[in-house]
């Protein structure tokens, strides 16, 4: 991962909070002083389509904010890695949501990153924060935004919120933070070696 | 300075509206620049304006031109088709000289198309659109931090030449969020107009008239040429003028041999392209015009004796490389690449695209 720019797309199905996840890391982007964009696939979409969008974060100015090769694509759901997988660039990096997509034959020239973020939500007690899980763990391996980053933006990015709501997703970025931090996701071409998860 | 907030190129728009004075809106909606009339009709009743979602374009368009006349600062949004709608009015303004805020976030045509972004309205921007001899000034901002500047210029335009002013934008630009310093609010004066309806500094005998209507034909050929010569002073004004920097922005032209040419979303690719020609040992330059309609010839006459060719690339099948070959006027060869039907270029063709020219073999 190049340390002056990161290249993301973020897919999965309509309602898994795809957009907003996207708004984290480009919000936070921006908290952290950085240059950031997002552009989100937008068309006559239906509840249980699919959803994807574009963010870059960049220590320079951003010209095009077109993003054909990513540096990582975040997918939650299966046929987002059917979509993107191969436009990741080599050296880059998929990080997948192994709750809802299992271990298949991928690419061997790229970083492989299982997060059961699905799961993870549900211990939480809120499904809906799988997304947030993707967030803390994308922060442990970004050159460009830091956990603390990440914390720092959440009240922005959900004024009116009550408590509740903002701790749940403070624990979300933590559980996600803590999965990569202790080393418990498996990459590179060694997927197929055995793997116990959590 | 201000602090930098995220924003989504529509609401941009919406905001530096309401920064700039605008009071009124009047629209309905249309995908890709729903998020406009959405974010006014909230934030306009803040400010004691007036949000009216109208029972059509037609009849949206027809609203403007009445609180337009009144003096005071108005805007309508739309895309492609809705805009193809509003061109009767369009040119009722333009003959009646009512300044007026007008912003297409443009999607794919002809007729309904899709609603994917595209540039194929730019015939329509700078020909007048409308019937009549008349011209629109035509703005083409390329991030969402332009189209909250270019709003704010666009209002000041439109009351400096009582001319719409229309925002030609995309549906890319309209969704994508980057940060954005809100501009300075504008402490505008309804009653600032003396040739508005609603200028109350008139003598009790006076009545001001803002029509289009001139049915003696000495009469309108006369007015016909009063706008011609109004135009003309917006295009020395920007070309030659105090707005010339604000018209164009040129990159690494100096010393190129092949320059590309964009406006919008495209300018931002053709950025990328141009650093990876520079890296590759291709002196490659970018134009992009900011200001459409009166175009930048005056950059494509001084470049043309120093470059060797033209590339101009548009999300169509080729509609601005026209202006180009006009400005550049057969000194130097022209070529055209573009995409269209909503799908958006990607750095790599364009790339080829360049190769192909440069080493022909």
């Amino acid at each position: 991962m190049s340390s002056k720019v990161e290249r993301i797309i973020l897919a999965g199905f309509g309602g898994q909070g795809i957009l907003f996840l996207g708004k984290v890391l480009a919000e936070t982007g921006m908290h952290a002083g950085k240059h950031v964009s997002w552009i989100p696939s937008y068309g006559p979409e239906m509840r249980g389509g699919t959803a994807n969008c574009s963010v870059i974060l960049s220590e320079n100015e951003i010209a095009s904010p077109m993003v054909t090769v990513p540096d990582t694509v975040i997918a939650m759901n299966r046929p987002s890695v059917a979509k993107f997988n191969l436009k990741i660039k080599a050296g880059g990096m998929l990080m997948y949501n192994s709750s809802l997509i299992e271990r298949q034959e991928f690419r061997d020239d790229i970083r492989l990153v299982e997060i059961p973020a699905s799961e993870i939500a549900e211990e939480l007690g809120n499904p809906r924060v799988a997304n947030l899980v993707m967030a803390g763990a994308y922060s442990k391996f970004s050159k460009l935004i830091t956990f603390e980053d990440l914390v720092a933006a959440l009240p922005g990015l959900m004024p009116g919120s009550k408590k509740e709501m903002l701790e749940i997703n403070l624990a979300a970025f933590k559980k996600g933070f803590d999965f990569v931090e202790e080393k418990k996701y498996m990459f590179g071409r060694y997927v197929y070696s055995v793997f116990k998860g959590i | 300075m201000a602090e930098k907030v995220l924003m989504k190129g529509n609401e941009a728009i919406g905001e530096a509206a309401v920064l700039a004075g605008c009071r009124y809106y009047f629209g309905y909606p249309i995908t890709p620049q729903s998020e406009l009339p959405a974010y006014l009709s909230k934030r306009l009743p803040e400010v004691d304006g007036v949000f009216v979602q109208a029972e059509s374009e037609v009849a949206a368009i027809n609203m403007v031109y009445g609180a337009g006349s009144a003096g005071a600062r108005v805007m309508t949004s739309s895309s492609s088709p809705g805009i193809s709608l509003k061109q009767e009015g369009i040119s009722y303004i333009a003959g009646a000289e009512i300044p007026c805020m007008l912003v297409n976030v443009v999607r794919g045509g002809p007729g309904l198309g899709n609603i994917a972004p595209a540039q194929s309205d730019y015939w329509q921007a700078t020909r007048g659109g409308g019937h009549g001899d008349y011209r629109t000034l035509v703005l083409a901002p390329n991030s969402v931090q332009e189209m909250a500047d270019m709003t704010v210029a666009g209002f000041e335009f439109a009351d400096r030449f009582r001319n719409p002013v229309l925002l030609l934008s995309d549906g890319v630009l309209g969704q994508m969020m980057e940060p954005v310093t809100l501009p300075d609010p504008v402490d505008y004066d309804v009653n600032s107009k003396k040739w508005a309806l609603g200028y109350n500094g008139k003598e009790k005998s006076e009545r001001n008239l803002c029509s289009s209507i001139f049915l003696d034909v000495d009469e309108l050929e006369e007015h016909n040429w009063h706008l011609y010569q109004k135009y003309q002073v917006m295009t020395d004004l920007f070309s030659t003028g105090e707005y010339k920097d604000f018209a164009v922005e040129e990159h690494l032209c100096d010393d190129a041999e092949i320059i590309l040419v964009g406006y919008g979303i495209i300018s931002r690719i053709l950025k990328t392209v141009v650093e990876k020609c520079r890296k590759r040992g291709i002196k490659a330059g970018l134009v992009r015009p900011k200001v459409l309609w009166p175009y930048p010839a005056q950059v494509f006459e001084r470049l043309a004796k120093t470059a060797n060719q033209f590339l101009v690339v548009e999300m169509s099948c080729g509609q601005m490389v026209e202006d180009v070959k006009l400005s550049v006027n057969g000194k130097k060869p022209v070529y055209f690449f573009g995409r269209t039907g909503g799908t958006i270029p990607s750095d790599f063709e364009i790339l080829n695209e360049v190769d192909k020219l440069v080493r022909p073999d």
